[in-house]
């Protein structure tokens, strides 16, 4: 039987990037605000301290930051015909967990979607009519423009200190930049990062083809910053030890470098790690939460009643947390209806990889998010007409590491092992580049995440169930942006290269992306999606939703810098909801 | 991971409540224990032998620098056999455990990696004593033990009652976890692995090699522990 503890203002769900930006700014203007983490507390003093933090074999293979299968996993399957199987071990994607989340562990690499990104549906039918959609596609328009989150993608930027070139300011083009982004108010905060020499290499070959090049926008910065919360940051060293990792360098935007300093001094605030929500408590009608229940390190049971819950796990476990506590329909691919799980969705990967000869690359020298990168195949940059597909990918030649027992990279036809291999290895630690495609995933009927029938979590709680596979659609794109890659990189000067795209059905095992997103998606009818426009959930006015599960499909991006805005732009409508409770779109 | 000591806590909650400071003092770390080489803390002395001629094939001692086996990465698989990793303590372990999951579902045995090297070395060492005259694996030739572990990637080995590619791929991994892993996990000796292919280790700062791009890189590499030439003698 659970114990009620005192009633706060704010209960939120999790202590990631969004809730403590969520939580710092309520708790600044006066809210009492509860975070509840199931994972530990982590700084970077102690946590990611510079003589334990850069060690592959323990966080990059043993994942010691992340979230323990043991703990929580998903059930996954390709299709509904098949029995979904949890996933035992980490593969694919890498959930995080403690103070900090996903935040701690990323690469940095902070985007703002492209405007055509927010209205994809109809701007494809617009130019190429209804045909270029793909079979049973759920593709919906944002329920926000690139003009309205603009300010918000701004003011996450600011909190990062994001190192950057801006390609459109105030609708003039500027050299360097990207000349297809949405308009910038403003300069980056940061200028861009130092880049390496493949970096050389592809600019230069990408110019040549008429292609536009520009710096990765990087959230390891390039300079020290202080950001209006007054947290201060160093400069990147190019440690190479980014993703998977915590900064011990104060480099690496985090929720711990740039929120959790100012956040802790707010005398309202509160965290408690090392707990677990195991619902969201609903009023007899169902109509409003009254609060959360979880379940504390030894395992007693408590409640938290409070005026408001703010969801910011990350986002398949936001998905889940709502089919557990029964807010929203649930979904039912069979039937097509109902929201919570619906419009789950991914990302694809593909790219080539080129052999180079009489370079020295230092691929060591490198950080999450250095690289060069170019827009000229994202979202509709490009004509669509003779390819038949939607959708587009952001295209990178990239550095985050060269840590030696996942990064020892040999040409196809390299025996596995023996003096051959060995001496393989040798000669190609230093001659190796890749240019990727990081493309959309469209929404589909048949790609939705529900309650697993069969495997539980310690607690006894059903485990999320995923089904997804790539459709044809992404498939299609996969293969002609790797041939795209593969053109820049022959044109860096080699023609050794292994062109990599999707091939056989989506699978748990080698990492792809942890960019999961959608199954709790906002939109502009509660008969197609769980939040309205303000990340309010359309049937419990008191709850709201953040992160990448309310994205209706995804971009050709990684999606922090999105959430982030999202986040902001959900703020101002919690002040506004909190002066006078009440759904801000009537359903 | 936090500290309790400067925690103002709610009365009753028994759970780690962070308020007004961040919980953590000074030198509060987390670091690994250095594995200290000697004996097996599980492997058997004959299971140890059947590792250390194994990896010696996959990443064998030869012109270039030493080999797995000279490395210590048996003892590296030891000690990671010991801890966490061998009873597969973080992972998802709950059954049913299905029968016939399909390749794109990853891991689905119930069998640790303590219980697959158990069983899987002596699984390998019943096959060799039946098909070469008694020989255990460490009494084959260098030829044939390279045939057998070909056979064994490809699973063409077909041992009693365990997967010689089940094997195969454990040992395989761990191999080069053990060979490229910082020196404190017990293999990677004297930075062998590191040196084979240039990786200057944890130095954690590379700015100096972003000024100068296509150029060598020089400084020896450095691991968690330093390196030897900075021990105090």
């Amino acid at each position: 039987m659970a114990r009620r503890l005192p009633r706060t203002d704010v209960a939120i769900v999790g202590l990631g990037w969004t809730g403590s930006i969520l939580a710092y700014e309520l708790s600044h203007t006066g809210h009492d605000v509860v975070a509840i983490e199931r994972g530990p507390w982590r700084d970077t003093a102690t946590d990611f301290n510079i003589g334990t933090a850069p060690d592959e074999l323990r966080y990059a293979v043993r994942h010691e930051f992340f979230l323990r299968p043991r703990q929580e996993t998903l059930t996954a399957r390709n299709c509904a015909t098949q029995e979904a199987l949890p996933i035992r071990k980490w593969g694919s994607f890498l959930p995080g967990n403690g103070v900090g989340g996903a935040g701690a562990h990323w690469n940095g690499q902070t985007w703002r979607f492209l405007p055509d990104d927010f209205r994809i549906r109809s701007h494809m039918i617009e130019r190429y009519g209804e045909k270029i959609l793909p079979e049973d596609n759920h593709i919906q328009d944002w329920p926000v423009s690139y003009d309205e989150l603009a300010p918000y993608y701004e003011k996450f930027e600011l909190v990062l200190g994001v190192s950057g070139k801006a390609g459109n300011l105030k609708g003039k083009i500027q050299t360097g930049g990207n000349p297809f982004e949405g308009v910038r108010k403003n300069e980056y905060p940061t200028p861009p990062m130092k880049q390496g020499y493949a970096q050389e290499l592809f600019t230069k070959a990408a110019t040549s083809l008429g292609l536009h090049p520009f710096p990765l926008p990087s959230a390891n910065v390039s300079v020290a910053y202080t950001n209006q919360y007054g947290c201060t940051m160093a400069p990147c060293t190019y440690c190479g030890f980014c993703e998977r990792f915590g900064c011990a360098n104060y480099s690496k935007s985090s929720p711990q470098t740039c929120v959790l300093p100012a956040l802790v001094r707010e005398p309202t605030f509160e965290a408690r790690t090392e707990c677990e929500v195991t619902k969201v408590n609903l009023s007899a009608d169902g109509k409003m939460a009254t609060g959360v229940t979880y379940i504390d390190a030894n395992g007693d049971e408590w409640e938290q009643p409070a005026g408001l819950v703010l969801v910011c796990a990350f986002s398949l476990f936001n998905v889940r947390l709502l089919l557990l506590s029964g807010i929203g329909k649930p979904y039912d691919a069979a039937r097509d209806e109902g929201v919570v799980g619906r419009n789950y969705a991914y990302q694809t990967g593909g790219g080539s990889t080129g052999f180079f000869e009489g370079v020295k690359f230092n691929p060591f020298a490198a950080a999450g998010s250095l690289g060069m990168a170019l827009d000229d195949y994202n979202s509709d940059n490009f004509d669509h007409g003779p390819h038949g597909f939607v959708g587009g990918a952001n295209i990178t030649c990239a550095y985050s590491n060269g840590r030696p027992i996942e990064y020892h990279p040999t040409p196809n036809g390299t025996p596995t092992w023996g003096s051959a291999w060995k001496k393989a290895v040798r000669d190609n630690y230093q001659k190796v580049a890749s240019v990727g495609a990081q493309g959309s995933v469209m929404s589909y009927r048949n790609n939705y995440l529900d309650l697993d029938p069969t495997y539980k979590d310690p607690l006894g709680r059903r485990l999320l169930r995923m089904t997804f596979d790539y459709k044809d659609n992404e498939r299609k794109m996969a293969t002609w942006m790797a041939d795209r890659c593969d053109a820049i990189i022959k044109a860096m000067g080699t023609n050794k290269t292994q062109v990599h795209s999707l091939n056989g059905p989506w699978s748990v095992v080698p990492y792809q992306t942890t960019h999961n997103t959608g199954g709790a998606i906002f939109g502009d009818s509660p008969r197609t999606s769980v939040l309205n426009r303000y990340l309010q959930s359309w049937d419990v006015h008191n709850v709201f939703v953040m992160g990448a599960s309310a994205f209706p499909q995804n971009a050709g991006y990684n999606p922090t810098g999105t959430v982030g805005a999202l986040t902001y732009w959900a703020l101002d409508a919690i002040f506004d909801y909190l002066k006078s409770p009440r759904a801000l779109v009537p359903s | 991971m936090a500290s309790g000591a400067l925690l103002i806590t709610t009365a009753g909650i028994r759970a780690r409540v962070v308020t007004k400071v961040l919980p953590w003092r000074p030198s509060e770390v987390y670091p690994v224990t250095p594995v200290v080489p000697g004996g097996c803390l599980f492997f058997t002395a004959a299971e140890a032998a059947i590792v250390d001629a194994l990896i010696d094939r996959l990443i064998p001692t030869d012109e270039l620098g030493a080999g797995a086996r000279d490395a210590g990465v048996t003892t590296f698989i030891d000690r990671q056999l010991a801890g966490p990793y061998g009873g597969h303590d973080w992972l998802y372990m709950q059954g049913p455990f299905a029968e016939s999951p399909l390749p794109s579902q990853g891991l689905q045995s119930p069998l640790t990696p303590r219980e697959q090297y158990r069983s899987g070395l002596a699984a390998l060492d019943a096959y060799c004593r039946a098909n070469y005259g008694g020989c255990g694996f460490v009494e084959l030739s260098g030829e044939e033990q390279n045939k057998l572990v070909g056979a064994m990637e490809k699973g063409e080995a077909r041992l009693q009652s365990f997967s010689s590619q089940v094997l195969f791929s454990i040992i395989y991994s761990n191999t080069i976890e053990g060979y490229f892993a910082d020196p404190i996990y017990g293999g990677n000796h004297d930075m062998v692995g590191w040196k084979l292919v240039g990786f200057p280790g944890v130095r954690y700062d590379f700015r100096d090699a972003i000024e100068r791009p296509n150029h060598s890189y020089t400084l020896p590499p450095v691991g968690l522990q330093g390196r030897p030439a900075w021990e105090v003698r």
